[in-house]
């Protein structure tokens, strides 16, 4: 068999003639510009890939890239990603969506996608706002948040996209930010990690919606802050933070702590292991306005069969064991009977 | 159980009849479906016409002996052609006092009606609302009643198979079976094998199906044997065209045709659905039949159902979800996507009665100007029906066809009736049925002006051929890499539009190209008169009693056709042409009247209704009483 030659791709073999349209500032751009960017390194056909979205301002995500796309309804995403799988499992499939599209109105089919572990990669920008309907509270808004739609603050409890991920058995979980000036830049490195991983993965990207929820993760990209509130996940390896990298978190009992390290050995403290799911639940716990570090990189990476693998098996399985199927004989079955002249 | 010497001495009067109506009735748990099923294949393989019509309660197991609980299976059986289950029943097999009591008012006066004397207990008979027995009080002198303490002698009967005491009383379906099989002088066999091939291989129960064929054959001998019948019946075979038959259910007519059709396009087939009264059988039968390139999805809900389809067809699969009004009515928006991103996908709506949940497991024709309009902004489908449940097969194929050859959603109406109810099936021939053809693109098909050089160099998705399709370029083809969403395209090349004067382009272009499928539609046929008095127009599942109460318009001499329509949107193009050939146009429905405001509107005439929404089908007799109503005094 010749090995037909894949092109050298760029980032701009990614691109559309489609002016892009988000408010200049988006946090959008970033994630836009870095997707373009890891395809190239990951050696698949262009025309392999389909990326698929609901209905937001991250939703617009496919007219901006120079593949396949289909920007879809509102939420149903997952839904029209998996026909997509079902029709041809070969295919590079990645969801767009954001806080309002893929854990409110499409919460449900984000349930089962991830579940059935469907093997394409999710990007859920998060800003904690709905953006396109101009400014009303999300799903992820905080408690006592004040939008246009809750002039007293929010009285919704927030989801954890993470621990909803988690807690749905997704097979890849990770967190990033759209950008990072604290030198924690690991967008990219995700991508590709997700690409890379044969199942559902689930990337919450932390985006900055910067007209009606500007700076809502300040704290996680800013460089004096990045390193304080964030911590690196690493397989096989310690938490560890901060700016000058003295601390660490800790598992006391059932519980995480921060510590420090003048005074806790780094054998001590928590090493990450991407295959523990109830470890990568107290991860995801883990926020910043209970004074905890927020987690970024991969929480949870384990193996289990792809959705449309096993049901391509199961239709290989029928044709190995009845044979093509004749539709003559389909038709012409069961009690029949003839009328003659 | 042995066979007594005297039983082959008898001798009994035998009546030939053209044909008989039989329905079984007992409690949900007393097997009425199996059994009504069983004899209808027996006496379609015996070379009967037969039309059946089930009719069961939405509640799995309602309480046992209740009037809700009551389970229902009605089989039209004859020598000729028929096309309905029949208005009244020839002979009424009630397995308890509720089966009685929901449905002895269908008995015919003098019609035979066999009870299970044994279920006809106090408390039984206190649940059914009876304060007397009626089997005492004289009540049901009309009929010849046969009472047959049908629990204990098949109790008797399966004594010495050893088998617990809640099987055995399971098993007197089949020994009532037994008992109507010998009244109507039928084969045991067909039942026998089938017995066989349900418990002991499918379920490897051997015990069990020698149980069931033991309660059949000692409830044959019992007719037999037992002094209680004066007469057998014997319905000689009918005179069908010639060929080769099976029975067959709407659903599952439904499933062959959406195979027999991504067949004839050489396509795989994804089939994505959610579980939902009455069209989950298509979601079975598709299931099994993975070996045709089937995929099947069970999703978590009717619209994921719908949003994988379009996935699917994005991808280049024939995609097809089916469901019923509530489960279409959730599809909407899916399907407004689909007509905006021109995909060829197939949505069948089992229609069941409405509004809301309705009446889950009765039929009704009630979802058309939902199939029609029921979507927001203008959002034209093809829309064509099946007329019972043989022609769900040619239905599907050519739902199929025109979604490919049109690249849009089709929308197929069957309907509760017809999914469940069986008729015997000419088996068409795969060498008969035309192939369908499924074109990928896979070239440039334009020339962008800010290209340099000659020839195309783009990829358009919308520019259109001469029947105004979309080219279908698929994902993993080269240089095609397109985008398209439920945003406005701009005509030819996709491209998200908010030209005012582009939405009016693409508005009016969407809804020509459903209009010019009319195209494909054959010429109409009319039965019986080609013009005169009355003209009725129907569609769907009303077929069979439309047809049988116009042959006997027709026989007292009336002038009057009947037209049946596959073609809903749009409609034939010779339909306004054959209206104003006729005096009065009736449309009869199991609505309010919706296939009805479409006909007004589209050829402004004064059209009459026939309208029934009580769950059920028509009688024959209420549509000639109808329609002679409407018909000149003679």
């Amino acid at each position: 068999m010749t090995q037909i030659e894949l092109p050298k791709y760029t980032a701009k073999d990614f691109a559309t003639d489609q002016e892009v349209r988000w408010c200049p500032g988006c946090g959008d751009y970033a994630i836009l510009a870095a997707v373009r960017k890891a395809l190239p390194d990951l050696q698949h056909r262009r025309e392999n890939y389909v990326f698929v979205s609901g209905i937001g301002c991250s939703s617009r995500f496919p007219y901006y890239m120079g593949t396949y796309g289909i920007h879809g309804i509102h939420g149903r995403a997952p839904a029209v990603a998996t026909g997509v799988k079902a029709a041809n499992p070969n295919l590079d499939v990645w969801l767009v969506t954001g806080d309002g599209d893929g854990l409110s109105i499409g919460g449900n089919h984000m349930i089962h996608m991830l579940r059935r572990n469907v093997n394409l990669k999710v990007l859920l920008f998060n800003n904690r706002i709905y953006g396109l309907t101009k400014g009303q509270y999300s799903p992820t808004s905080l408690e006592g948040h004040k939008t246009k739609s809750t002039p007293m603050g929010s009285i919704d409890h927030p989801i954890h996209p993470i621990s909803f991920a988690l807690g749905v058995e997704a097979t890849f979980v990770a967190r990033c930010t759209d950008v990072n000036k604290g030198g924690l830049n690991i967008l990219g490195d995700v991508l590709k990690a997700a690409a890379n991983h044969r199942g559902s993965a689930f990337i919450e990207i932390y985006q900055d919606c910067n007209v009606f929820n500007h700076q809502a993760f300040f704290y996680a990209t800013e460089k004096d802050t990045a390193r304080e509130t964030t911590v690196l996940l690493e397989h096989g390896k310690p938490l560890v933070f901060g700016n000058n990298r003295d601390k660490g978190i800790r598992l006391n009992s059932t519980r995480l702590e921060v510590v420090s390290l003048d005074k806790v050995k780094e054998d001590d403290l928590l090493f990450h292991d991407e295959t523990d799911p109830a470890l990568a639940f107290l991860l995801s716990r883990m926020s910043h306005q209970q004074g905890m570090p927020e987690p970024v990189g991969v929480f949870h990476r384990i193996q289990k069969p792809c959705y449309e693998e096993m049901m391509m098996a199961q239709v290989n399985k029928a044709l190995e064991q009845r044979g093509e199927g004749d539709l003559e004989k389909l038709i012409h079955s069961g009690s029949m009977w003839t009328v003659s002249e | 159980m042995n066979t007594p010497a005297t039983a082959v001495d008898r001798q009994f009067a035998t009546e030939t009849l053209e044909g008989a109506v039989i329905r079984f009735c007992g409690d949900s748990g007393d097997g009425m479906q199996l059994t009504g099923g069983e004899f209808t294949t027996t006496s379609a393989v015996f070379g009967n016409d037969v039309s059946t019509f089930p009719d069961f309660p939405a509640e799995i197991r309602a309480p046992a002996g209740t009037l809700p609980g009551v389970s229902g299976f009605q089989v039209n059986f004859a020598s000729t052609d028929i096309f309905t289950p029949g208005d009244k029943v020839d002979v009424l097999v009630a397995m308890n006092p509720a089966g009685l009591k929901t449905n002895v008012a269908d008995l015919k006066g003098g019609g035979i009606l066999i009870v299970n004397e044994d279920a006809f207990n106090n408390n039984n008979l206190k649940k059914a609302g009876y304060t007397s027995n009626p089997l005492e009080d004289g009540s049901l002198d009309e009929y010849k009643l046969y009472k047959i303490p049908i629990s204990r002698l098949c109790d008797e009967s399966l004594a010495e198979t050893g088998m617990g005491s809640k099987a055995i009383g399971r098993a007197k379906n089949m020994y009532t079976l037994g008992i109507v099989y010998w009244l109507f002088d039928r084969s045991l066999e067909p039942t026998i094998q089938h017995l066989t091939n349900l418990f002991a291989k499918r379920k490897n129960q051997p015990e069990m199906a020698e149980m069931n064929i033991k309660a059949l054959k000692a409830g044959y001998y019992m007719g037999e044997t037992a002094e209680m019948f004066q007469n057998r019946y014997v319905v000689p075979k009918a005179k069908l065209a010639p060929g080769q038959y099976r029975q067959i259910s709407g659903n599952e007519a439904t499933a062959l045709g959406l195979i027999a059709g991504a067949r004839l396009a050489k396509t795989d087939l994804t089939y994505a659905g959610y579980p939902i009264t009455p069209a989950s059988d298509i979601l079975h039968f598709l299931s099994a039949y993975k070996n045709y390139h089937v995929k099947t999805l069970q999703m978590e809900d009717e619209i994921a159902a719908i949003c994988a389809t379009i996935g699917a067809a994005y991808t280049g699969d024939i995609a097809v979800t089916a469901s019923s009004g509530p489960g279409i009515a959730l599809k909407g928006e899916g399907i407004g996507l689909a007509v905006m991103t021109e995909l060829p996908v197939v949505i069948v709506n089992v229609q069941r009665g409405g509004p809301s949940t309705g009446l889950p497991t009765k039929t009704e024709q009630a979802d058309l100007l939902q199939a029609v309009y029921g979507r927001n902004g203008e959002c034209p489908v093809i829309v064509i029906a099946a007329k019972g449940p043989g022609d769900c097969f040619d239905a599907a194929v050519e739902a199929v066809r025109l979604a490919v050859k049109y690249m849009t959603p089709v929308m197929l109406l069957t309907d509760g009736y017809i999914a469940n109810g069986a008729e015997p099936w000419l088996l068409p021939h795969v060498a008969d049925l035309e192939p369908i053809a499924v074109k990928y693109a896979t070239e440039f098909n334009a020339h962008a002006d800010d290209h340099d050089g000659e020839g195309n160099n783009v990829y358009w998705p919308y520019l259109r051929n001469e029947n105004l399709a979309r080219p279908w370029a698929i994902p993993g083809t080269a240089n095609l890499e397109h985008r398209i969403g439920g945003l406005e395209k701009a005509e030819n090349t996709g491209n998200v539009s908010y030209d005012p004067a582009n939405h009016q382009r693409m508005i009016n272009l969407r809804q020509q190209k459903v209009e010019k499928s009319a195209q494909d539609i054959p010429p109409t046929e009319i039965f019986g008169a080609d013009s005169g008095d009355v003209l009725i127009i129907g569609w769907g599942g009303t077929y069979g009693a439309i047809h049988a109460a116009t042959e006997r318009l027709l026989a007292r001499e009336h002038k009057v056709g009947t037209i049946h329509l596959r073609h809903i949107n749009p409609l034939p193009p010779d339909l306004g042409a054959i209206i104003k050939r006729f005096k009065t146009i009736v449309v009869p429905e199991l609505n309010k009247g919706q296939l009805i405001r479409l006909i007004r509107e589209h050829y402004l005439v004064d059209a009459k209704g026939i309208n029934k929404v009580q769950g059920k089908p028509f009688l024959v007799a209420e549509l000639v009483a109808e329609v002679e109503s409407l018909l000149p005094r003679k």
